[in-house]
């Protein structure tokens, strides 16, 4: 089973190897880990997935609960939650048909373009897991020559009321 | 904790290392165990001056240090205090920082480093001390800012005695220690991620649901660990088996939790626990877990373990809950709360304890722990024994190594008071005897204090007879030397058809060391512990008879100062009952 567990930390120094060397040296399985500071300055959240069945996800949540620099732990998966993964990728797009194939691409997954070159475009992509994989088969034909990502996000929704509009468009458009 | 620091108006400048000194004194600190170095002089420094509050003992090596004042913070339940130079002083205290960990003691580590401005440059002596220890500490600081120290002290202090115990690190540059500050010792924490949780007390309905489980019970037994102990639960826990009648196994963490003479006591349970524990666990129908954490050399085969019992689990540390063991009733509590809370309303069982009392009490009958008493010379076992019948009237406090003299001391030695017995039970480490005694000593100087040890173990720590003898800490060693590595030969005649892989101590080119020979005479073993405790000073004596045994316990117990007893023993013994690793209680081995 796949979780999104999302951490609130005391952004003090060495926090993220901490908690990283934690789930290593346990021998958790970290499919993603995106780090970054909050509205408040003092602290950070670190969101995760990580994979493995109830009891793991108990004892993942727990250890993570005992790291006295870990503020708040949440199963972000549990509830009713919004995911995203920021994207770059770098991919060979002569001018001519290629490029105009690849922004077509793009558009249907609600991309855009940040980077022109003479041979190849940056594309900019953010979305759920799902769609950014798809998005990445899609263009991998074209010569994908660079590619990052941030790692999943997630936060949980504040109301039921209209839940599972999440990308009603693109995301429609992609699943598999 | 603001409560128990006293408030100063007066504001003046001083030192870091000064600063810390005096927060470490305001903190009710006695006894430190330091040993100096480049980046820890400030630190002594500031220590003279502050000696009249403060006593500082120098080991001989900083992991006799580290075990020092573990031995400290166990019998007293205090926090110990150990302190090391940078760079290999603190690799030093890595294994000890570790033991804490494992075995939750209260310990503050504070280590000298290299100044902030080459730290990261691979300076002398640097080591990224926080670096290597996060995984092993509950907690941890680097200190870059001066005016953090007395924050962090505090924190620190905090941190390593209020929920489950464990061991926190401070490690400060020096140019730290040498700053001035104008201190201010009421500082407030700033821990945002360490609330001591309300949840941390039992609800009303989860005691109530325990007190009917009891009630329903037919064949209950109280597993106790060193929780108990740690959380000051033993008097609430001798008070629910008056009231109750359920009998009690201890782990080696728990020995002294509950009295080991008492009839309702099942000695300790799990590898080399005592088959009556062992079988009555196997049977139960109800199963006290209290302030234990289902180690797996108490279960073994986990999912085999009290497979009949409804399995109630008080602890304090909520990941210790389902984390081997699925509980049916899971409490996260202070045990001490929980308990006292139970006692209030618990009942007896509906159903009269007798008939299960009954076959427990044949099993006791049937395999008690056990050696041959017919034995011409001196069994380790034999040994034990005696020790506890000579000493069973005055207050004594045991330390061990780790290997069959410790498993064996767990046996024969019956505690009857909690923080008198200490092991390293979690991490196993060789060599924590005799330091750990001498913590111990320097806690308790006017009770007796024993390091009952294994000729393996003691020379992993011989150093600290120094200390000892300069420090006035007048230990007494029980040394049961049978010249070899006895739990892992045990090993070795078990499951490896008694060939010897480099077990035994004496010079390789003696037939035992390739497991021939029947053994050799006193005066040939290897070394001479007889002459290297004198050459440290200490008072010492060799015994190989029988019949003087005695004699010889009460030489070393009345000698005034330190004394080693080398006790020459046969290491044909092995520790029984046995569990195989990841075994059931099906498989113990009674032979």
């Amino acid at each position: 089973m796949r979780h999104v567990i999302s951490a609130l930390v005391h952004n003090v120094p060495g926090v993220l190897s901490h908690i990283s060397g934690m789930l290593a040296s346990r021998g958790y399985n970290i499919d993603s880990l995106a780090v970054g500071e909050t509205e408040n300055p003092d602290l950070s959240r670190m969101t995760f997935v990580v994979r493995g069945d109830d009891r793991v996800i108990e004892q993942v949540r727990k250890q993570l609960e005992k790291i006295v620099t870990v503020v708040r732990v949440e199963d972000v998966s549990a509830q009713d939650f919004v995911e995203r993964d920021l994207m770059l990728v770098r991919v060979s797009a002569p001018p001519g048909g290629k490029r105009s194939e690849v922004r077509e691409l793009t558009d249907i997954f609600r991309g855009r373009i940040v980077d022109v070159g003479p041979e190849d475009v940056v594309i900019e992509i953010a979305g759920q897991e799902t769609k950014i994989q798809a998005f990445i088969e899609r263009i991998r034909p074209y010569g994908i020559t660079d590619l990052v990502r941030t790692g999943r996000i997630a936060m949980v929704r504040s109301a039921t009321l209209g839940s599972g509009a999440d990308e009603p468009a693109a995301e429609a458009a992609t699943s598999e | 904790m603001s409560s128990t620091i006293p408030n100063r108006t007066t504001s003046r400048m001083m030192s870091g290392s000064d600063a810390v000194v005096e927060a470490l004194v305001n903190h009710g600190v006695e006894v430190v165990f330091a040993y100096p170095g480049g980046a820890s002089m400030p630190l002594h420094q500031s220590l003279t001056r502050y000696r009249d509050r403060i006593r500082t003992i120098l080991p001989r090596h900083e992991q006799g240090g580290s075990f020092a004042a573990q031995g400290y913070a166990r019998s007293t339940g205090k926090v110990g205090v150990c302190m090391a130079t940078s760079g290999p002083g603190a690799t030093n205290l890595v294994t000890g920082i570790a033991d804490a960990k494992m075995d939750s003691v209260p310990l503050i580590a504070i280590t000298g480093q290299v100044g902030t401005p080459v730290i990261g440059t691979d300076a002398f002596q640097e080591t990224p001390i926080v670096e290597v220890c996060r995984s092993i500490t509950k907690h941890h600081y680097l200190v870059t800012d001066p005016a953090d120290i007395t924050r962090i002290v505090r924190e620190a202090f905090h941190v390593a005695q209020t929920g489950r115990p464990g061991p926190v690190l401070i490690d400060l540059p020096k140019n730290v220690q040498l700053a001035k500050l104008e201190p201010d010792f009421d500082a407030p924490m700033n821990l945002p991620g360490y609330v001591v949780p309300d949840r941390s007390r039992a609800q009303p309905e989860q005691i109530a649901q325990v007190a009917g489980a009891i009630r329903r019970a037919k064949r209950p037994v109280i597993y106790a660990g060193g929780g108990i102990i740690s959380g000051e639960a033993s008097n609430e826990l001798r008070e629910l088996v008056e009231k109750t009648g359920i009998p009690v196994t201890t782990t080696l963490m728990g020995l002294g939790a509950f009295p080991g003479d008492d009839p309702l006591s099942l000695d300790m349970l799990g590898m080399h626990g005592s088959v009556y524990s062992n079988y009555a666990v196997d049977e139960c129908d109800l199963l006290l877990a209290l302030g234990v954490r289902f180690d797996d050399r108490v279960t073994g085969k986990v999912s085999e373990f009290a497979r009949q019992a409804m399995i109630v689990h008080i602890d304090i540390d909520p990941s210790e809950i389902n984390k081997n063991k699925e509980a049916h009733i899971p409490i996260v509590s202070d045990v001490k709360y929980a308990l006292t809370e139970l006692n209030r309303q618990v009942e007896p069982p509906e159903a009269s304890l007798a008939p299960w009392i009954a076959k427990i009490d044949a099993w006791k009958e049937a395999d008690p722990f056990g050696y041959d008493e017919s034995f011409p010379g001196i069994l380790p076992q034999h040994t034990i024994h005696r020790l506890w019948e000579l000493t069973r009237d005055q207050e004594t406090y045991v330390a061990v190594g780790v290997g069959q003299h410790q498993m064996w001391s767990a046996q024969f030695f019956k505690f009857r008071q909690p923080r008198t017995w200490h092991s390293s039970s979690g991490l196993g480490t060789m060599g924590f005897g005799l330091p750990a005694a001498m913590g111990v000593k320097a806690a308790h100087p006017d009770a007796l204090v024993i390091d009952i040890d294994g000729d393996g173990s003691i020379l992993m720590n011989i150093q600290e007879l120094a200390t000892c003898v300069c420090e006035h800490l007048p230990v007494k060693i029980v040394l049961l030397n049978n010249q070899h590595l006895g739990m892992v030969m045990q090993w070795e005649d078990r499951f490896h058809a008694g060939n010897r892989a480099h077990t035994y101590l004496g010079p390789i080119d003696h037939p035992e060391a390739i497991g021939q020979g029947d053994g050799l005479g006193p005066e040939e073993r290897y070394p001479d512990f007889v002459t290297i405790a004198k050459g440290f000073g200490c008072g010492a004596a060799r015994v190989d008879a029988k019949d003087r045994l005695d004699d010889a316990l009460r030489e070393m117990i009345d000698y005034p100062g330190p004394f080693l007893l080398d006790v020459t023993v046969p290491y044909q013994e092995h520790v029984l009952p046995m569990i195989p690793s990841g075994h059931t209680v099906k498989d113990l081995i009674k032979q």
